[in-house]
């Protein structure tokens, strides 16, 4: 899964827009205080959704944090993203309790019907799919969690009908 | 119609369960039907197999309703509590009379979840009246001084929760040797462990607990600085203990001076980690708050000695930390004699995976693992045979039926290979493949290292390389040999814990399931169904009805047939899902 995060390709185009300014109140509130590295990035993914490069090099020249050390942090991790994420992040979980009642089969289902592979993002932007390690709702398995929403004692069918259903939602109030 | 309570069980259990709809539902009929009683808040009690959980307290005395949704939540209303009828059916749990779900609760003993599912955890009043912060008025009082506080947790024989199982009066000892100006307590919040949510409900159920045993922890080590490393997963928790972290500042729990103890100055904050299950050790933990990259460092310098920016630092676990207020405010012997010898006191679990009644539960030392999986557990689903217990997440092991007569205590936990951990039980069933779950965690594992050690790193690749390919078919004789060789080595050279038992799923599964491996490598077959590399689903002809079921669910499209004649797969595209297997009401999928 890291792997796949670090290389993927990144829309510079897109980059080009945005606003970076909105970032100086961050770098205000964190800068010269030590440990900062890791809520400096968090805070960048807050605004964003993920760290665009731009922001790694503003921060890197205003707070002096060595580029190449907040690389490492941000790919050590797996919270953090290198790459813009859809609307909708769709977190399968893939702990123990759910791996044995079946995970797989509700990735599986998803990424047949999104037609996109585990960690990426549909082409109009609404979904990205992500499988996590568990988010301790045990007791519901297998789980998937959308806008901090957990869905429980899922299957295939189930899950994609949720989907669906957000899917119609979002092409009606647009 | 006297004085009532309606509580609802908000947990994050709870919530996604559909507490949250259920709360609203309430607070609206209330309102507008002018409903007299109060509305209160709660968090898990442990019966996550019953959520959504609302309780209804009135005169004569608590009844705990399971399984709640909007519908059954109104006829509560109207017939509890504007009628007087409690609504037998739904009652799970009562002090006045014995419920099906009473073997759950009877042999529990609550310390470390003392509060769970009893009070409101964003409210420090109710954590107050349930003797909340007791424990660190005694010492201010008494003028304990720390040496007592440090021995009476030693006493209680008290040991790390978070699976190490180290004493955890020894490790106050510890960092209360080493002096410093500056020295800090951490709580270690960051639980990674899949299949694990204990400490998750404690800190969503009763934070002040965790904080008030950082504070007795603070003052028995003479530490200034607090933090609690927290997952970032847990966002419901985190919110809760930024609320208890402030109520605690307002009255002076935390600040100069606590309780008018002269020179005991503490503060505590949370630091979110940011994913990564490495960061559970001790010396990653602390890279992690530092800003760094989660990897673990060389030992000794042991924390308490250098730890957080070089200073002396010590960590204990939330449930550690949860347990010491009542250490502390009910003396040592009271916990010490719950237990074993070498294990006292309490041990939370976390019952998931194929038992019956998944959920929380707290039991004493000494009971056996059979009496947790079918006493409070319940059985297996659908009354399935019990295969297997996992304990100890990745780096523990799986324990086999026959040795389910195995007591909870550390060591003999430990003898048969796996952990106890921090505490998660996932119960397997024969539906199970357990070169599968060894595959699952060495994936895990692989996934996690960190890459400081060649043999974690590489070393666990290539043993999910053996193992992946054992499950589809390909695997040889001595792959068996070859796993055990490099089990050994990487346990042998990994610096941390998570390279030191990483291999032990695939240990515990090769010693106790051998047969298994055999099965899949001599005769390429998984008598769980469950590789898929060795199955193939096919029709059965004389059972197919036509009903066209299998067709409409299949996601590639890959079952052929008209309606009400016998279905095809063509197995070139079948992806193995199983779809069709589960959803055939006929019986006529075959699993070969």
């Amino acid at each position: 899964m890291r792997i796949s995060r670090i290389s993927a390709q990144k829309s510079t185009t897109e980059e080009g827009k945005i606003d970076l300014s909105i970032l100086d109140p961050l770098i205000q509130k964190y800068k010269n205080k030590k440990g900062n590295m890791i809520p400096l990035l968090q805070g960048t993914q807050e605004t964003f959704g993920y760290i665009p490069t731009n922001a790694f090099l503003k921060i890197s020249s205003e707070t002096g944090l060595n580029l190449s050390e907040m690389y490492g942090v941000a790919t050590f991790y797996a919270q953090f993203r290198l790459t813009p994420v859809g609307k909708y992040v769709i977190k399968v979980c893939h702990g123990t309790a759910c791996h044995v009642q079946n995970a797989k089969a509700v990735t599986e289902m998803i990424k047949e019907a999104l037609k996109i592979g585990d960690g990426e993002t549909t082409t109009d932007r609404l979904f990205t799919l992500e499988s996590v390690a568990c988010l301790g709702c045990c007791s519901l398995a297998p789980v998937m969690m959308i806008k901090g929403e957990a869905y429980g004692k899922l299957d295939g069918t189930k899950a994609v009908k949720i989907i669906k259903n957000i899917r119609i939602q979002e092409s009606q109030s647009s | 119609m006297g004085n009532k309570q309606v509580i609802v069980g908000l947990g994050s259990c709870g919530i996604a369960a559909g507490a949250g709809k259920v709360y609203e539902k309430i607070k609206a009929l209330k309102e507008v039907e002018g409903l007299d009683f109060e509305l209160k808040k709660t968090s898990c009690v442990g019966m996550c197999y019953r959520e959504p959980l609302v309780e209804v307290i009135d005169d004569s005395g608590s009844y705990l309703y399971g399984e709640i949704d909007e519908a059954r939540a109104i006829e509560i209303l109207n017939k509890h509590i504007e009628h007087n009828i409690p609504v037998q059916e739904y009652v799970v749990h009562s002090d006045l009379f014995k419920t099906v779900d009473n073997t759950f609760t009877d042999s529990q003993v609550k310390i470390a979840l003392r509060n769970c599912g009893y009070m409101d955890p964003e409210n420090i009043t109710d954590y107050e009246n349930r003797d909340g912060y007791a424990a660190i008025k005694k010492i201010a009082i008494k003028g304990i001084s720390r040496e007592e506080v440090i021995k009476t947790v030693l006493d209680s024989g008290l040991r790390g929760r978070g699976g190490g199982g180290f004493p955890t009066g020894l490790k106050w000892r510890f960092a209360n040797n080493n002096k410093s100006e500056d020295k800090y307590i951490i709580c270690n919040a960051d639980e990674g462990d899949p299949g694990a949510f204990m400490d998750r409900s404690v800190l969503e159920g009763d934070p002040h607990a965790v904080l008030e045993g950082m504070i007795i922890g603070a003052y028995a080590i003479e530490a200034n600085g607090g933090v609690i490393y927290c997952r970032a997963e847990y966002p419901l928790a985190i919110k809760r203990l930024n609320i208890a972290i402030g109520q605690a500042r307002e009255k002076g729990y935390l600040g100069k001076n606590i309780l008018g103890i002269e020179g005991f100055n503490l503060d505590i904050y949370i630091k979110e980690g940011a994913g990564a299950f490495v960061c559970g050790e001790e010396t990653a933990l602390i890279a992690s708050i530092e800003g760094e990259r989660g990897m673990p460092r060389k030992r000794p310098p042991f924390p308490a000695a250098s730890g957080l920016w070089k200073k002396p630092t010590n960590i204990n676990n939330v449930e550690t930390f949860a347990n010491i207020p009542w250490i502390i405010l009910n003396e040592a012997e009271a916990y010490s004699k719950y237990g074993t010898e070498k294990s006292k006191g309490t041990k939370v679990f976390a019952l998931a995976g194929k038992v019956k009644r998944s959920g929380l539960v707290e039991v004493p030392m000494g009971m056996s693992i059979r009496d947790v999986i079918f006493k409070l557990g319940g059985g297996i689903q659908n009354d399935k045979k019990f295969k297997a217990v996992q304990m100890g997440g990745p780096s523990g092991g799986c324990i086999p039926e026959y040795l389910a007569d195995t007591i909870v205590d550390y060591d003999s936990v430990n003898a048969t290979g796996a952990i106890m951990g921090s505490g998660g039980m996932v119960i397997m069933d024969e539906t199970t493949c357990m070169i599968d779950v060894a595959k699952f965690f060495l994936d895990f594992t692989q996934k996690e290292s960190c890459g400081k050690c060649t043999f974690c790193r590489i070393g666990t690749k290539r043993m999910l390389e053996i193992l992946t390919r054992i499950t589809e078919g390909k695997g040889e004789m001595e792959d068996i040999a070859r796993l055990e060789e490099l089990a050994q080595q990487i346990k042998d050279s990994s610096l941390c814990g998570l390279g030191q038992t990483a291999p032990n799923p695939v240990l515990t599964t090769i010693k106790y399931f051998r047969d298994e491996y055999e099965a899949h490598i001599r005769d390429k077959k998984c008598p769980a169904k469950v590789c898929t590399g060795l199955l193939t689903y096919e029709v059965d002809a004389d059972k197919c009805t036509g009903c066209t079921v299998c067709a409409k669910n299949c996601p590639t499209s890959c079952i052929d047939g008209e309606r009400k004649e016998v279905h095809f797969i063509r197995q070139d595209d079948c992806i193995k899902c199983g779809t069709c297997y589960s959803k055939c009401k006929f019986d006529a999928i075959r699993l070969s």
